[in-house]
């Protein structure tokens, strides 16, 4: 456990960091109902169309807004990694890909690992950026996943990941290819240490992402219309040459295919994630809600692991 | 010369293949007792070997693939006959259906009582369907896990075999939980308290070929390719144009040296000049010693410090100092 003093300085950032640039006064239309939006409007509403309910993708920040208590949470930072390992190049390098990814989300990779309460339960969060090169998981990913369930184990902590990705990311060749045990790894351990491993599927989860970590939840919760797969719509339609039903791939279809315990609205992520949290880690409440568990309560003891949370 | 009669030749094989059509027609010739063919015969038979230790010592990344994939290659079910004594298939994954792209059983390899697990390709059409050409469904990841857990209930090592394309693109394969089985065949792999040995002997695809992969020891033949994704699907994601397949395989960094060189296969296996599928068995033979050497090494380790160390291997990944 000595990669905390190495890489994992707690750093306080302020909330209201990266300011959208989109002008507040802008229409958009739904997707799916084709309504006009005001973009303040949807953003008050976390990106879900107050006409057809319809959810599109939330950047990674605000979700860790809308699921930790209060919007409180401490980002730590991510051990360094090679970039660029393969010296990859298609008709542009993997290294300028980086650098614009890097300049227009201000972020270092696909993944952002915070820590806070939820539902009063200390928490860590692993969530993908999907805008960062579709969030694909190379090498940096995988170590946030790693750092992400460390942490959790080292706080005893639940462990949650939102997924939102393409795959792997081709442009780190095998490298990106082993990733997929290595996060595997990461959450065996959390399991190991009776803490819980739960899922938040968001849109997309595909590939090599599904076929690792993201499948092996716990409980495994999705957002309304999330495409799960393993493979993509368009390679499946080009090998079987068939319509694909309807629906198909989205999480109610999962759902009803078994592969996810519920679909969840993203209004009502937060309170469910804390009943669940709350139900594996305090396992027996008196009449007056209070917690009757015996010492080693995560969420109620003392929480002496030195961090701060980022605001309030 | 070669052991096995190459019926159908790649592109760069092109010279070779006239040089040996030229020997076939002196053959023939001979058989009709109108000249002695002999000396040309050798002359033009050390031409042949001169060409093909010119071109297989220099294989680019896309021919590798093309020979990875040669349908004369030996498959999964080859080594399997010519290794493995008693071998006793087992069939079947308990929740649907036996998905034939993977096959499987316990066996003996020389003397040792074994698991072993591969994809399956098939030699023509009949057996390449019903292999489903090596592309495994949920159901073959499933059966899979079901033999690695036997495997660690009797103590018997696990050899898995990989040779897919990837895991089938298909309804029904998602429907039944494509990703999760491959996770849980990963999972598997992980949790094994006996030694692992895995040998890549054709094409290492994707997420299909890591699910029976996570070896304490990877070997792969010379010839074989590993990748994250086909050469030809890079290149109509990255350049948008499947035709540039060339240099996606170049850029993908997926031949067995690039795999040595990032320090994530273990060993190499030598190929005969001019590849496997002009060697079988000699190609087999080395291939059983190298995986019952490395299985040797591990035999008698504790089987919890095996899972630990094949854990810190993977954990490791990416973080290779050679890198
Ligand atoms: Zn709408």
């Amino acid at each position: 456990m000595n990669w905390i003093n190495n890489y994992v300085r707690p750093k306080i950032r302020s909330l209201v960091g990266v300011k959208s640039d989109v002008p507040e006064n802008l229409w958009m239309q739904c997707p799916s109902c084709e309504q006009m939006l005001f973009h303040r409007d949807l953003r008050e509403n976390r990106n879900v169309c107050r006409n057809c309910g319809h959810h599109m993708r939330l950047p990674a920040r605000e979700r860790l807004e809308i699921l930790f208590d209060g919007g409180s949470f401490t980002e730590i930072e991510l051990p360094e990694n090679v970039t660029d390992p393969l010296k990859f190049r298609d008709r542009k390098r993997y290294s300028d890909r980086l650098r614009d990814s890097r300049s227009t989300t201000g972020r270092t990779d696909a993944i952002i690992v915070a820590h806070g309460e939820i539902g009063g339960h200390k928490t860590v969060i692993a969530v993908f950026d999907f805008s960062f090169m579709g969030g694909s998981m190379g090498i940096a990913v995988g170590n946030g996943i790693v750092a992400g369930a460390q942490l959790a184990v080292l706080q005893d902590a639940a462990f949650v990941v939102v997924p939102s990705s393409g795959g792997a990311r081709m442009q780190e060749g095998i490298l990106s290819l082993m990733q997929m045990p290595r996060t595997t790894i990461a959450v065996q351990q959390v399991k190991e240490a009776g803490l819980p491993y739960i899922v938040l599927l968001a849109d997309p989860t595909t590939g090599g992402v599904s076929a690792s970590f993201a499948m092996l939840g716990d409980i495994a919760l999705a957002e309304p219309g999330t495409i799960v797969g393993f493979a993509g719509a368009r390679v499946i339609e080009e090998t079987i040459r068939e319509k694909l039903p309807e629906g198909f791939q989205r999480a109610e279809y999962l759902l009803d295919h078994g592969m996810i315990d519920m679909v969840v609205p993203r209004h009502d992520l937060a309170a469910t994630l804390g009943r669940i949290i709350d139900l594996v880690r305090c396992k027996e409440r008196g009449a007056d809600g209070v917690s009757l568990n015996q010492g080693g309560d995560a969420a109620f003891g003392d929480s002496n692991d030195g961090s701060a949370p980022a605001s309030d | 010369m070669a052991e096995t009669r190459v019926h159908s030749f790649l592109d760069f094989e092109k010279p070779i293949a006239e040089l040996e059509g030229k020997i076939e027609e002196l053959r023939h010739l001979s058989d009709e007792g109108e000249i002695s063919i002999v000396d040309e015969v050798e002359r033009l038979q050390s031409r042949v070997n001169k060409q093909l230790a010119q071109t297989y010592a220099k294989l680019t990344a896309w021919q590798k693939v093309q020979v990875a994939r040669h349908p004369d290659r030996p498959h999964c079910s080859d080594y399997i006959n010519e290794l493995v004594t008693d071998f006793t298939p087992l069939a079947g994954d308990r929740t649907y259906a036996e998905d034939r792209a993977v096959i499987g059983g316990m066996g003996r390899l020389k003397g040792r009582s074994v698991i072993v697990i591969g994809q399956e390709k098939g030699h023509d059409t009949q057996s390449r369907v019903k292999h489903n050409f090596g592309m495994a469904r949920p159901e073959g990841y499933r059966k899979a896990q079901r033999l690695m857990d036997l495997a660690d209930r009797f103590g018997l090592p696990v050899i898995t075999l990989v040779d897919t394309a990837g895991a089938y693109p298909g309804i029904g394969a998602e429907e039944r939980g494509q990703a999760e089985a491959i996770a849980r065949s990963i999972e598997s792999c992980l949790n094994l308290k006996v030694p692992m040995v895995s040998l890549v002997i054709g094409e290492g695809g994707s997420g299909g070929a890591i699910a029976i992969a996570v070896a304490d020891r990877i070997l792969m033949l010379e010839h074989s390719v590993y990748s994250v994704i086909s050469p030809e699907g890079c290149a109509s994601i990255l350049w948008r144009d499947g035709d540039h397949a060339t240099e996606a395989a170049n850029a993908l960094k997926l031949t067995a040296q690039d795999l040595m060189a990032l320090e994530v296969i273990d060993e190499i296996v030598a190929e005969p000049v001019g590849a496997a599928h002009r060697h079988r068995s000699v190609t087999i033979r080395a291939a059983g010693e190298a995986i019952s050497k490395n299985l040797a090494e591990l035999i008698g380790v504790d089987g919890a410090v095996l899972r630990k160390q094949r854990r810190e291997k993977f954990l490791k990944m990416g973080e290779a100092p050679g890198l």
